[in-house]
């Protein structure tokens, strides 16, 4: 029998409505409902779950839900056979959350569903509770790639996931924004890490319309073509990202995923290395960075790659940067140049110009890096 | 107001047509064929066909009088809003004009359509001359000094031209090391897709975000000895043309490539630019664009590929010449291509073309491109100026030429309704739903509207006064948009349940098996 776990952050999407972008933290929650918003969570939960019953999925499962408020309401409601956990609050907070997760990682389930925004799956992420999760999108802020592309698109989801064995994850990026900035009309978001969801969905969130199927393509293509070309001999600092991951995952390689990995002749040398590390060999030897560009923001360096710091990119250098990015990610950038955040400006100067970037198995763009624009 | 400015009460036509199969009833007929045993006795049918291309079994057609096929045809008619029913401003890139009745008279003459290409070469000796004239035509309009008109349309054009390098680097000894090609990311897809098919590296130039063209030192940066070519469109889709055209193609020139120019979008440079005084090497046009010939789903297509003297060698079999003796199609060049397509080319669109180029002559030509532009920057002047939440990403501020790429990403962002919903609603107002931008998808919520010589200023008012109150409803009753079309024979659909290709049935056969499955 499977083991779903049913988690609803009962208060996500209700700043939204009235003009809060988002409602992380007590003080905005406070102000969300003084402005009258209502729970919404709960009713597009609803949608999700009806569109699943409607697909007459197996009948050997049973959802987990650690409160009523939190899931259980609406399982006994559309009569979901359920069991319900020790949680009991209506107003939930955020170490709620952390504890749904940890109590459903106990009881072993199978796949953790839960219904919020890019703020609920960062505490799950949080939770470091380690489960196969699909999120219900539920929330202000869904930047994110582990959520269905709408409520309605949970159903036909996970009725074909429970056909299936669910071992088989792909890890995803969990994004979040800075609210406080993002109020101010200021767009940073972050990677913040990443969570895995079943694979072979065909309904995920994406950020734009070209879809992940192309994307996932596309960087095998890019890997294929950086394994094509290393050199013998030769050190390849691989930076962090799943941009990077096909390259690693090809070569039969388990890196760090959020570190920087060092290969040689196609070997793991140093797994998450730290700055010391890359100047270590630096000292005696040549190599070569691949890194990949944040997503809608256009950073390669000083953000989630602190490894790579002056010293190291001063001693490698501008010819020995191999930059990769997806079509669709340097589109994101709106022609905006790539950007460095390193803190020495005179480095900076030396690395901008102009970069020739794999994009997929056969094409490469090129495009400016200045931190003047 | 004006009735242009009135807003249209449009309804389309509704018959819930079922399809033709499922008309179908036993012992129908639109017409009777003789016997079999008649046939025989006319025709020998034993020795006409040879066994292995007669059918073991009749064809499964539905079975119809004429008059309910008549019916069935016409119903379905009235549920398509056709290029010639309505403003069709949108498909842009796609040059949609009025293509002259007359014309249609010529190509539609027993004359022309009773032709068969494996006639005696002296008994068409009418059309060699219509292709051999359009071929002097053709140099004229852009500078160049052969063309063939064999590609079946833009991409094969494209296609044949990186062919012409391949051979033309081959036979210099550069074949293996000339292996890369480098074009811009919002020029036509094919300049990037049709040199891949042919083997070479592609490196694609990125706009810069305010002047909406690639730099000059992006180009220098990557041009080398690896470099075959330059393909590129200007202008690109933005409509922005690319000043710096001519230094560009010296870059290239100066390491050895050569330069291809994709004029495929030709109606806003008649008369104005020429791919010769460019520089460029070869260029194709779309003879089904902007020389009005229909297209798409309206006829077939047939890209015109010019080249200059020292490639005309290499153009693809046969080429079409004037002897002593008369027209003929010359297949004895050994350094050619070869073939690209059966024959030689649609000769209904190169007579179409030939047509539409005699009636208007040299001026006619280039007053075409100076109202197309002057058509187009007064639609962006009345779109940026009243329709709130649209905006002309890349290169703001700038003139177009014959179109322009525009963005409902603001209006999206502020009320939820984006280009999807906007292309929906126009239909409630009797438009055709329109194109929205080739890939990659540079600019969020695009919409790329051509609106070329064929429009009036009062088309273009109404077409524009569509967009203004859709984006007034965006902004009061976004719902009303969003679940758009209400007067379109077909409402809104999800198009959800059919992005997986196993979940769509497109013909009369895939439907039969899967019931069958079922």
């Amino acid at each position: 029998m499977k083991k779903i776990g049913l988690l609803i952050n009962p208060i996500a999407g209700m700043g939204g409505a009235v003009g809060l972008k988002g409602t992380d933290g007590d003080e905005i929650l406070e102000e969300a409902r003084r402005r009258g918003a209502h729970p919404q969570s709960e009713l597009k939960s609803k949608l999700a779950l009806e569109s699943f019953l409607t697909q007459n999925p197996p009948k050997d499962y049973k959802f987990y839900c650690y409160s009523p408020s939190m899931g259980g309401n609406l399982c006994a409601q559309l009569d979901i056979p359920f069991l319900l956990g020790p949680g009991n609050k209506v107003k939930t907070k955020r170490e709620d959350t952390l504890k749904a997760c940890q109590w459903m990682k106990d009881q072993g389930v199978d796949l953790l569903v839960f219904a919020g925004g890019d703020g609920t799956a960062r505490d799950i992420l949080t939770s470091k509770v380690d489960l196969p999760v699909l999120g219900i999108p539920t929330g202000v802020k869904i930047h994110s790639s582990v959520f269905v592309r709408t409520p309605k698109h949970l159903g036909r989801e996970l009725s074909e996931l429970l056909r299936l064995p669910l071992h088989e994850v792909e890890l995803r990026e969990v994004m979040d924004i800075d609210e406080e900035r993002f109020r101010n009309n200021r767009l940073s978001a972050r990677l913040f890490g990443y969570l895995g969801v079943p694979k072979n969905l065909r309904y995920l969130q994406m950020k734009k319309s070209s879809g992940g199927v192309e994307n996932q393509i596309a960087l095998q293509g890019i890997a294929q073509r950086i394994i094509g070309s290393m050199e013998p001999e030769e050190y390849y600092f691989v930076g962090p990202g799943t941009s990077t991951k096909p390259i690693l995952d090809v070569l039969g390689i388990e890196g760090s995923l959020l570190g920087v990995d060092i290969l040689k002749d196609k070997k793991l040398v140093v797994k998450d290395a730290k700055e010391e590390d890359l100047l270590k060999i630096l000292n005696n030897s040549n190599a070569k960075i691949i890194v990949s560009v944040i997503g809608g923001q256009g950073y390669i360096f000083g953000r989630g790659n602190q490894q790579f710091s002056p010293a190291v990119l001063r001693k490698v250098g501008k010819k020995n940067i191999q930059i990769i990015a997806t079509a669709e990610k340097l589109g994101s950038l709106g022609g905006r140049a790539l950007l460095m955040d390193l803190g020495d400006e005179s480095l900076e100067k030396d690395l901008s110009g102009f970069y020739l970037i794999p994009v997929d198995a056969t094409s490469t763009y090129v495009y400016p890096c200045d931190n003047q624009e | 107001m004006s009735n242009y400015a009135k807003p249209r009460n449009f309804h389309e036509a509704r018959w819930d047509e079922p399809l033709v199969f499922e008309l179908s009833s036993p012992g129908q007929r639109g017409m009777l064929l003789p016997e079999e045993k008649e046939l025989k006795e006319l025709f020998d049918g034993e020795e006409l066909l040879p066994r292995s291309v007669k059918r073991k079994q009749a064809p499964q057609l539905p079975e119809l009088g004429q008059a309910q096929v008549l019916r069935h045809f016409l119903r379905l008619s009235q549920e398509t809003l056709g290029q010639e029913i309505n403003i069709d401003i949108g498909l842009g890139t796609c040059t949609m004009k009025y293509s002259p009745k007359i014309h249609e008279q010529f190509v539609r003459s027993h004359k022309l359509s009773s032709l068969h290409p494996l006639q005696p070469i002296e008994s068409v000796q009418g059309i060699l001359e219509v292709y051999y004239e359009m071929q002097e035509l053709m140099k004229s309009i852009s500078g160049m000094d052969a063309f063939s008109f064999q590609p079946g349309g833009g991409a094969q054009a494209v296609f044949s031209n990186a062919s012409i390098l391949k051979k033309y680097f081959e036979d210099h000894g550069e074949g293996e090391q000339r292996d890369e090609i480098i074009t811009t990311v919002l020029s036509h897809p094919v300049n990037a897709a049709s040199p891949h098919t042919k083997g070479f590296k592609v490196i694609t130039l990125m706009p810069d975000p305010d002047t909406g063209y690639p730099s000059i030192e992006a180009l220098k940066e990557v041009v080398s000895e690896r470099t075959a070519g330059l393909f590129i469109t200007n202008p690109e889709d933005t409509g922005i043309f690319n000043p710096h055209i001519k230094e560009m193609v010296k870059i290239v020139h100066d390491v050895g490539g050569l330069c291809v120019a994709d004029i495929a979008d030709s109606n806003g440079l008649f008369g104005i630019v020429r791919a010769k005084e460019s520089g460029f090497d070869l260029c194709h046009f779309n003879l089904h664009k902007s020389f009005s010939s229909p297209h798409g789903s309206m006829g077939p297509c047939c890209g015109a590929q010019g080249v200059k003297d020292f490639l005309s060698k290499y153009l693809p079999l046969p080429v079409v010449v004037k002897t002593q003796q008369g027209y003929d199609l010359d297949y004895d060049r050994k350094d050619s291509i070869g073939k690209v397509r059966k024959f030689y080319g649609v000769a209904a669109v190169v007579l179409r073309a030939y047509c539409w180029i005699r009636t208007l002559g040299a001026e006619g030509l280039k007053e075409v491109s100076r109202v197309s532009i002057l058509n187009n920057n007064y639609l962006m002047h009345r779109l940026l100026h009243e329709v709130r939440g649209i905006s002309a990403p890349w290169g703001k501020e700038k003139y177009r030429m014959e179109q322009v790429r525009y963005s409902f990403e603001t209006m999206k962002k502020e009320t939820g309704v984006g280009t999807d919903d906007v292309s929906r609603r126009v239909v409630d107002y009797g438009l055709q739903d329109y194109f929205q931008s080739h890939h990659p998808w540079l600019i969020d919520e695009p919409f790329t509207p051509e609106p070329n010589e064929t429009y009036s200023k009062l088309d273009i008012d109404e077409y524009a006064n569509v967009f203004k109150r859709i984006s007034d409803e965006a902004y009061s009753t976004p719902e009303l948009v969003l679940s758009s079309p209400h007067r379109a024979p077909i409402s809104k659909i999800s198009i959800d349940p059919y992005v997986d290709p196993k979940d769509l049935i497109v013909t009369w056969r895939v439907y039969q098996k899967r019931r069958e499955e079922k």
